[in-house]
């Protein structure tokens, strides 16, 4: 059999996949992983100490021992290569899914991904079905270069897919659907959600459609909208509020890149206040397109100033009472929406 | 040039001769203001662009740089492709979405499209080399990059990620002197290129890459090398930039003794005396073969003088697949 042959009988739906289980954050990205590489075996991952050591956060842990070297690809410390080398599997017919150890590393990979893997499609109609696991944001002390949240670099550039999730099921969900997209697609996971957040995970086929928002919780006054691991804050902000008699509504972004203008300008014109919310730095953040979207598409509907929760506009500082200053959190959320509701 | 048989000889010629006479074209349309924006020459790059194509099976793979016209033309872009490209045309190869012979891609040719950030052909390449290897399949990936971008760090990574991985590839480093101004004394502190490679462990050879049979024989070699499991070689091709940078730079930073030395090693000269001496070719074969090729490319101009520019309303279009 021809490698090209054994290519159309790869894609196949593994059967007896039903039900859900509970998951850590982290385990869901496991699971999805896993799963891809048990149905379709053009899937591979690749990164630093990634397969015998099992990464740096254990993620891929128990990998190459289940699929082998040649598919669990432990490589030399080049984000920049491993990234271009990616592209040039997929050219070659494989998804490979490449880690960066932590999110901040992946400006050494930037051209890769922004002069190359974007563009591709656009001039020459070649696809780039690629995914990138970018472990970031911060919250764990871990300084300036190991707790960034920068997928707003990645936002602006043309051709490429950006998702965010913020629960396991969509850990789980927009995993698979990254590596099933022709599209370079980074896949920002939350560090600090990775061992403290666990919920219901679906087994088999639960796939989260690229580029729409979810509700998290309804509500009638305020609408916050955040991503990552900053949707749990907002719902522990806005329990806290429902206590107070104050109907909060959130939305979980879940893709930032194309990102969902129906959902964004439906809690807007719902609730006409909008708390927007992320750990990345605040000037250029996604945070101020959603702003922009509202206020050019749902202007009408609003009842106060569209407000911004974001980390200012520093490094990630490593010092406890210094990285909690800089990072939104719960009771921080709480301070904004009063301010916001009072208005 | 003795292994090299007289048809292989005379296909070179022909290559060769279609590669100039095509970039001949190019410098002359842009001077019409028919190609706009840049243009960038590759006289003198002939016979190693050529010879490092040929070399190659039909199914392996190549991401050429933008001196390499001849190893496009070889692996079958068409003038008409290439021209329609040229001139921003909808039937060009990025049907006017890429600039020169910048993102002239086409995977059922082998083909890589390029983009400026030399030498990300070294990386991509190491990528297909690297699948080509996981299929187990006997096929070659080559890249091809400059003197210039041989100071990037991706060089060094891709190169290092090759032999780390032994991959069947074939890394063409195409020494011209110059990157722009840049000289090649504040590009790098070694006298060649490719004492680097033993760095890598991987052998560099150095060539002649205005001499067609030199070229051909060394990348046939790593070629078969890399096929045979033996993994990635190194070859840098000396050569000379005889133009600017891109139309617009008078190169009169380039001491006009090293271009005379460099004119008297033209490429095209030197097969077409290795063909004379066979007695493979005289004047009035020279001269059917150039009136050919400007028939062929009179044809290809006037088909991409007459198709189409791209339609204003799929300016968005295609991002994404």
């Amino acid at each position: 059999m021809t490698w090209d042959q054994g290519l159309h009988k790869a894609t196949t739906v593994l059967a007896g996949e039903q039900g859900t289980r509970e998951l850590t954050y982290l385990e869901a990205i496991r699971a999805a992983l896993r799963y891809e590489m048990q149905r379709d075996r053009r899937v591979l991952v690749m990164g630093e100490d990634i397969g015998v050591y099992g990464g740096a956060f254990k993620v891929t842990q128990g990998l190459i021992e289940e699929f082998g070297e040649d598919r669990v690809i432990d490589t030399p410390m080049t984000e920049l290569a491993m990234i271009y080398a990616a592209i040039g599997m997929s050219f070659e017919g494989f998804l490979p899914v490449v880690e960066m150890q932590f999110a901040d590393f992946i400006s050494t990979g930037f051209d890769a991904i922004v002069q190359f893997a974007a563009t591709n499609h656009f001039r020459w109609r070649q696809p780039v079905p690629i995914t990138i696991r970018a472990p970031g944001g911060g919250g764990l002390r871990a300084g300036p270069f190991h707790s960034q949240s920068n997928e707003a670099w990645f936002v602006h550039t043309p051709g490429l897919k950006v998702v965010a999730p913020a629960t396991p099921a969509d850990a789980y969900g927009l995993l698979l659907s990254a590596i099933r997209d022709p599209n370079p697609v980074i896949y920002y996971e939350t560090k600090y959600l990775y061992r403290s957040l666990k919920g219901m995970v679906p087994e088999g086929e639960a796939l989260v459609p690229i580029g729409q928002a979810a509700v998290r919780r309804s509500g009638e006054e305020l609408s916050i909208i955040a991503y990552g691991a900053m949707v749990q804050e907002a719902l522990s902000a806005a329990n806290e509020l429902e206590r107070a008699g104050h109907s909060i509504e959130v939305l979980d972004l879940r893709t930032l890149k194309p990102i969902d203008e129906a959902a964004i300008l439906a809690t807007a014109r719902k609730t006409g206040k909008v708390l927007i919310v992320h750990e990345a730095n605040r000037t250029c953040g996604v945070g101020a397109e959603v702003a922009a979207i509202i206020a050019e598409q749902a202007f009408e509907y609003l009842d106060g100033p569209i407000t911004r929760l974001a980390a200012p506009d520093t490094p990630v500082p490593y010092s406890p009472p210094l990285e909690d200053a800089y990072r939104p959190n719960a009771a921080k959320i709480l301070a904004a929406a009063r301010e916001l509701l009072a208005y | 040039m003795n292994e090299i048989d007289d048809e292989l000889l005379q296909q070179a010629h022909y290559w060769m001769r279609l590669t100039r006479a095509l970039d001949d074209r190019g410098t002359f349309l842009h001077k019409q203001s028919k190609i706009v924006g840049g243009y960038f020459s590759q006289i003198g790059h002939e016979a190693l662009s050529v010879a490092a194509a040929l070399s190659l099976g039909p199914k392996d793979i190549i991401a050429p740089m933008h001196r390499d016209l001849g190893a496009y033309l070889v692996r079958g872009l068409t003038p008409r492709r290439i021209l329609a490209q040229w001139l921003g045309r909808e039937t060009g190869v990025t049907r006017g979405r890429d600039a020169n012979l910048h993102g002239m891609g086409d995977l059922s040719l082998g083909i890589i499209g390029f983009i400026s950030h030399l030498p990300a052909s070294t990386g991509v390449i190491a990528g297909v080399a690297h699948g080509i290897k996981l299929k187990g399949e006997p096929r070659v990936a080559m890249c091809f990059f400059g003197d210039g971008s041989a100071s990037q760090g991706l060089a060094h990574e891709a190169m290092n990620w090759a032999s780390v991985f032994k991959l069947p590839m074939v890394i063409i480093c195409e020494n011209n002197q110059y990157a722009y101004s840049t000289p090649l004394s504040r590009q790098m502190a070694i006298e060649h290129i490719a004492q680097r490679a033993a760095g890598y462990n991987m052998p560099g050879v150095i060539v002649d890459g205005n001499d067609f049979a030199a070229v051909y024989h060394v990348t046939k070699e790593a070629v078969e090398r890399a096929r045979s499991g033996g993994g990635p070689t190194f070859i840098e091709c000396k050569t000379m930039r005889m133009r600017g940078h891109a139309i617009h730079d008078n190169m009169a930073y380039v001491p006009k003794e090293l271009l005379a030395e460099w004119e008297a090693r033209d490429p095209i000269a030197r097969i077409e005396s290795e063909l004379r001496a066979r007695g493979l070719l005289d004047d009035a074969k020279l001269a059917a073969l150039l009136a050919r090729i400007e028939a062929e490319l009179d044809e290809a101009q006037a088909f991409a003088e007459s198709s189409p520019y791209p339609d204003p309303a799929t300016v968005t279009d295609g991002v994404y697949a």
